[in-house]
């Protein structure tokens, strides 16, 4: 199948009933980088729980498609198979799960075989040293921890549709600087990501193809980087 | 043997003593009277002062009450269980001296090539008598003592008889009379001044019958300075009619001595096990429980230690698999009896398929056991709305100056987590399997690798078919 990309259409989503996203297009094409950016409670987060299939988020309409295909309603583990990987804002503690049997576990899963020396490399890419394997999975990691260690997981999943929910928050700005870099770098090897954020200061280090702006649940712009001139200047209500 | 096959052998379905072609030479079966016990110490040729320990738990065990807090004993009668069989084999010290459908038994459960590679020293029990123990010759010649239990009584009677059922005494409970009564079988070890025995030792238990009590007797003595790790296995095909097991296992941590015991049971999903298990620590001694609890419909175990001297420790971790319809009652007992006395309790169950899994636990630190501190950590997982857990700890402290802490949880498999995993390309069977391998890996890690390797398997067989989140 061709990669296009993904293509969100039209979607309406509920959860326990509340209308949590309205009619939402977006497409995210290969190599690009799609910044989606909102006030807080907007609806970035349950765009990107939806995308990844969470059970707890009902699609009353609209659809997703992955290089054409309907996934709509795939489970998340068949969404992750096919290639899309959601780096979390606020990943779970999992208690006595070490680091790198997560992640040779998942990597097995994802049928890529990955070596001791592959993991190592992922960890020292985003800043983090081989003692963390041996960690339980984010118990007692630091904000900025988990977001390295998030990224590297989406290092050795190589995904084809990278979701970034937050990556910036919680890094510190040597962080910041390293992990939107690379996210260029997968974006300049084929990878589409959709990058959520609140950081203007990451996103002009990003500096994403499109910029998407949420509001209550529905796109209430797509602009290029300029846009950001306007809500540092005016705040989101200056969109309106 | 590969893991696999050794996991195949763990289930054991087809055997049975009728299968093994084995004709006892003695069965002693029926109502528990006087002149049953008599014929239990005559057949195992006793000497006076045994039988009258016998005698004087069964008078206590007719006069004890069933605790009226037990459930799911109703199906338990105990005139109707055959108390003791003997085999009528000589015990074998190499396996080539046993019958081979006897032999290819053991072969399947992996044990001669477990000793070959890990063990000092190994005994294996069918029914109610050791049929298999030997132990390294070295060991021998440093003065190490490992001998089935009822050989010990006639050989070292002055020195089993300062240990036998001292700590834990016939008048504990109605149980630990009957096992006083009834007990056959199990191995009495002694560990000379600092030795170290380093690597384990274990003592393998069989039940090959229904309707069978198995109540093996187990004493461990690590003199002064020494070290030793022992591990308990224990394994049952299913039957039609449940069998039940009333062991006792007594260890004696003399000073500055460190004593590891690691239980890794296994029972068929029919059988009543009742385990009854104490320690007495001296002064600067460690003791170290690790049970791993897998097996059995019905389950009443809790380790216990007495810190009797200065700067005694120890440690009882326990992992619980209450899956299906079973009650699974564990937890530990620790009591402070000196100062600077440490204690740590960790125990986690889990509860499937409608099985209950009860921790029962208490910490009594003694006045005058300064500067004592006891920790006490149980964790509850539920996995779907028809199991339950439920948590009674009891601490009774008169000393002001030592410091306990109880720190219990009860919680369902997080929808949160599942999700992630699911996120991550695991299926929601392979994310519960994960959260379950996370949720116990603290304690797997203390047991020693192959078992740790087994009950890690046996885990993910168990979780592998759990039905849908609650």
């Amino acid at each position: 199948m061709e990669n296009t990309g993904l293509r969100i259409e039209k979607l309406t989503v509920a959860v326990a009933s509340r209308k949590v996203l309205k009619d939402v297009s977006l497409d995210v094409s290969k190599g690009e980088v799609v910044a989606l950016i909102g006030p807080n409670g907007s609806g970035k987060t349950s765009l990107a729980f939806t995308v990844m299939g969470h059970p707890n988020y009902k699609v009353e309409n609209g659809r997703i498609l992955l290089h054409g295909e309907d996934i709509t309603s795939l489970k998340p583990h068949e969404r992750a198979y096919k290639g899309i990987f959601l780096v979390f804002q606020s990943p779970p503690d999992i208690g006595g799960l070490p680091v790198g049997m997560f992640l040779q576990e998942m990597t097995t899963k994802r049928g890529i075989e990955a070596s001791i020396n592959d993991i190592n490399n992922a960890l020292l890419e985003v800043g983090l040293s081989d003692h963390y394997l041996s960690r339980n999975l984010y118990e007692g990691f630091s904000g900025g921890e988990k977001k390295r260690l998030e990224f590297a997981q989406a290092l050795l999943f190589k995904p084809q549709i990278l979701i970034l929910d937050e990556l910036d928050s919680g890094l510190d700005i040597e962080g910041v600087r390293l992990l939107t870099g690379k996210t260029r770098e997968l974006a300049g090897s084929g990878v589409g990501v959709l990058y959520i954020s609140h950081n203007i200061a990451a996103l002009r280090l990003l500096r994403p193809n499109r910029v998407v702006v949420m509001m209550n649940g529905g796109v209430v712009a797509v602009d290029g980087l300029e846009i950001l001139d306007v809500i540092e200047e005016k705040g989101y209500q200056g969109l309106v | 043997m590969s893991k696999t096959e050794l996991l195949e052998s763990l289930t054991l379905t087809d055997i049975s003593l009728d299968s093994l072609k084995v004709r006892p030479k003695l069965l002693l079966r029926g109502r528990i009277s006087r002149s049953l016990v008599e014929e239990l110490s005559r057949a195992k040729k006793e000497p006076p002062w045994m039988l009258k320990l016998r005698l004087r738990s069964l008078e206590l065990f007719e006069k004890l009450p069933t605790p009226n807090w037990l459930v799911g004993v109703e199906e338990l009668d105990l005139e109707e269980l055959t108390h003791y069989i003997q085999l009528g084999y000589e015990r074998a010290s190499s396996w080539d001296e046993l019958p081979e459908d006897i032999r290819k038994v053991y072969e399947r459960l992996g044990l001669p090539e477990i000793e070959k590679r890990a063990l000092a020293g190994l005994s294996a029990q069918l029914e109610s008598e050791n049929i298999y123990l030997a132990f390294k010759k070295f060991l021998e010649e440093q003065g190490v003592i490992l001998m089935d239990m009822s050989e010990a009584v006639a050989k070292y009677p002055d020195l089993v008889q300062k240990y036998f059922m001292r700590v834990f005494p016939p008048s504990d409970h109605k149980f630990a009379a009957l096992h006083g009564a009834l007990w056959s079988g199990g191995v009495f070890l002694y560990v000379p001044p600092n030795v170290r025995v380093e690597a384990p030792i274990e003592a393998f238990f069989f039940i090959a019958s229904e309707l069978e009590s198995q109540m093996e007797h187990t004493i461990i003595v690590a003199d002064e300075g020494s070290f030793v790790h022992f591990i308990e296995g224990c394994s049952a095909p299913l039957f039609k009619r449940y069998s039940f097991h009333n062991g006792m296992v007594e260890i004696y941590a003399h000073r500055n001595s460190h004593v590891k015991f690691t239980t890794v049971q296994n029972w068929s999903k029919n059988l009543v096990n009742f385990n009854n298990k104490r320690a007495l620590v001296e002064e600067g001694a460690v003791v170290e429980w690790a049970e791993g609890s897998i097996g059995s419909k019905i389950s009443y175990v809790y380790p216990s230690a007495i810190l009797k001297g200065r700067n005694a420790r120890v440690s009882i971790a326990n992992i619980t698999v209450a899956k299906g319809p079973v009650w699974k009652d564990g937890g530990a007992k620790v009591y402070h009896l000196a100062p600077n006395t440490q204690s740590e309790v960790i125990s986690k169950s889990i509860s499937s398929n409608g099985g209950v899994s009860v921790y029962r636990g208490l910490i009594k630190v003694a006045r005058g056991a300064k500067n004592s501190t006891a920790s006490v950590k149980c964790d509850s997982l539920i996995m779907d709305k028809e199991s339950k857990a439920f948590t009674y700890p009891k601490n009774e402290v008169e000393e002001e100056e030592a410091y306990v802490v109880h720190e219990a949880t009860t919680g369902r498999i997080s929808e949160d987590i599942l999700y992630y995993l699911e996120t991550r390309g695991f299926k929601e069977q392979e994310a519960r399997r994960l959260i379950v391998l996370g949720y116990v890996g603290d304690i797997l890690g203390k047991l020693p690798f192959e078992y740790k390797m087994v009950f890690r398997k046996v885990l993910e067989l168990e979780f592998e078919e759990i039905g849908g989140y609650a």
